[in-house]
């Protein structure tokens, strides 16, 4: 049969025929090789994940039971992971709305910086192709509190020398810092991208309409029209804070005291250090729920963009 | 109008010495003898220079094989990578079978999975293979990519049919044509995964740090990370010297070809 019959038969048929014409599968050779890859390393993995959460099980123990979801009201029980979880939350909402605020500031800023602009962004874009670990350790001595710069530069100037990374009161927030000095940059470009989508006619639309000053162009041109650009960096932000876990544990490892104790490093800490593979699931898997939710939220407004353009 | 723009790069002028400040400090702490470092003095260039640093740093700091390491495991994933990725796409994208819309919500559904996530099952798996502490271990899991499958499957439903036909009037084989006029097609798309996947796994420090508990097959961030806790964290110049000798190669490739770098790295928003 020649590609033209072919055609012809498939036009003359009803659609659910043509779909039974259909192979089953295309090309298992050129399938099989990833999909088999994604099966074993992510989805098994993903779904084994939930099932070792309802049992009791240790490394090295022998015997486990099924422990249904007793092991999550064990987890909600727990003054420790109460920390950890609220830890979790401060940090999560110092770090947010820091990144948001801090790279918005700087998109706008090397928007109307004229010729700088490519060096700023090159600058501010630095940290983020740095590997964080190496970066950490830099940090660590930056902020030394007897040796480094920044407490010279503080007492310089008559403040109180801050001990960083030992005072529970503060260690969150300097995680949080480094965190934010590292992926500013990233969001900053994002919201460049968006500044550069928004037609120069809307602008000078908005001053024919009386739209004068900086601040009045901000919010009835840029800010409507960065609304899309805006919530897409805002997610991104809550899924990378989430995420943090590098710097706590190579400067803190959740110390002093707990008090940067953060529930990623709580599943480590429980799965590869005290090998309770029954607890560090279900911190995995509620972690997991919180992430399924933010990234189908974002897949929803990465589709939506789709269709707009 | 001059003004405003003078003010503006002052403030940002001032926001970059901020993000440029440990950079500063990490140079100017791997040049320093001990005494230099261990002062309330500040100077940011040293008394003398110092670069047995650098040379501690590869002898009994290993950097050296942290770099070897970082790079063999970084480009055999990439190249694992391409090679099950773009057959799998390029399938997924212009032939039609009725397995089609399920193997497209597979590869969307791992794109939900973050990398936490899997790390205890596939850990198991890896330890009862015996393969913890080999280059197997920091590899395999990671070689294929589902948000390169993703990525590459957008690539060839841009691509325009004439193109395959030609090859096919040739008399090329479907998988020889494949290669040799598709691909070559997509060289940008791929340039960018590259980056983003060369960036993503020479920083990984997570899961090198549940398989690998050897100084010798350790990538850069689990080395510097072993020689900070070995040496108890107080061998500053060498550490700093080993900081910036790991930092440097992805910096000089974002320095050398910056749209494309950024490219690359901003794929990993849509990744997530």
């Amino acid at each position: 049969m020649s590609a033209s019959d072919h055609l012809a038969l498939a036009a003359s048929r009803p659609a659910a025929a043509r779909h039974a014409a259909e192979p089953l599968v295309a090309n298992p050779g050129y399938l099989l090789p990833a999909f088999a890859l994604l099966i074993v390393f992510f989805l098994l993995p993903a779904v084994a994940t939930f099932a070792i959460s309802l049992t009791d099980w240790t490394l090295g123990g022998r015997a486990f039971s099924f422990v249904g979801l007793q092991t999550y009201r064990d987890l909600m029980g727990s003054a420790d992971f109460h920390i950890s979880l609220a830890n979790t939350l401060k940090l999560n909402l110092f770090v947010i709305p820091a990144s948001f605020i801090t790279a918005l500031l700087l998109a706008l800023a090397i928007h109307n910086a004229a010729k700088a602009a490519p060096l700023w962004q090159t600058v501010y874009f630095l940290p983020v192709t740095t590997t964080l670990v190496a970066m950490a350790f830099v940090w660590q001595w930056v902020l030394h509190p007897e040796i480094g710069i920044v407490v010279w530069l503080l007492t310089r100037i008559g403040l109180q020398p801050v001990n960083w990374l030992n005072d529970p009161d503060i260690v969150l927030y300097t995680i949080g810092f480094i965190s934010v000095w590292q992926l500013v940059g990233y969001y900053t470009v994002l919201f460049l991208a968006g500044l550069l989508s928004i037609p120069r006619t809307l602008y000078e639309a908005a001053e024919v309409d009386g739209a004068r000053g900086s601040l009045d162009r901000f919010l009835h041109v840029t800010w409507p029209m960065l609304g899309p650009t805006g919530l897409f960096v805002f997610i991104i932000t809550v899924i990378k804070s989430f995420q943090i876990f590098d710097v706590v544990r190579v400067l803190t490892r959740g110390g002093p005291n707990k008090a940067s104790e953060i529930i990623l490093h709580t599943m480590y800490q429980e799965g590869f250090v005290f090998f309770r593979m029954g607890r560090a699931s279900a911190i995995a898997t509620m972690f997991f729920l919180v992430m399924l939710a933010l990234t189908l939220w974002q897949m929803r407004l990465l589709d939506r963009r789709v269709h707009y353009g | 109008m001059r003004w405003r723009l003078l003010l503006i790069n002052l403030a940002l002028a001032l926001g970059a010495a901020v993000m440029l400040l440990p950079f500063a400090w990490m140079l100017s702490l791997s040049v320093k003898e001990e005494f230099d470092i261990f002062t309330s003095e500040l100077r940011f260039l040293p008394e003398q220079w110092d670069w047995a640093n650098y040379y501690e740093a590869v002898t009994t700091g290993h950097v050296g094989t942290f770099l070897v390491n970082g790079v063999i495991v970084t480009l055999s994933i990439l190249a694992l990578q391409i090679l099950t990725i773009v057959p799998a796409a390029y399938v997924l994208a212009r032939k039609n079978f009725r397995l089609k819309p399920l193997l497209f919500s597979l590869v969307l559904a791992v794109l939900l999975i973050p990398p936490q996530v899997t790390a205890i099952p596939v850990y198991l798996m890896i330890a009862e293979a015996g393969l913890l502490n080999t280059y197997a271990a920091l590899v395999v899991p990671f070689a294929t990519s589902a948000f390169g499958i993703f990525l590459l499957r957008q690539g060839f439903r841009t691509l325009p049919q004439d193109l395959l036909d030609a090859a096919r009037m040739d008399g090329a084989g479907e998988f020889y044509a494949l290669w040799t006029i598709l691909v070559p097609q997509l060289l940008p798309m791929i340039a960018a995964f590259g980056v983003f996947s060369v960036v993503v796994h020479w920083n990984d420090f997570f899961w090198p740090l549940l398989v690998i508990n050897r100084i010798e097959l350790a990538t850069p961030p689990l080395g510097i990370s072993i020689f900070a806790s070995d040496e108890g964290g107080n061998d500053v110049g060498p550490m700093m010297a080993s900081a910036t000798l790991i930092i440097m190669p992805l910096m000089l490739a974002f320095l050398i070809a910056r749209r494309r770098f950024i490219e690359g790295v901003m794929l990993s928003g849509i990744k997530g």
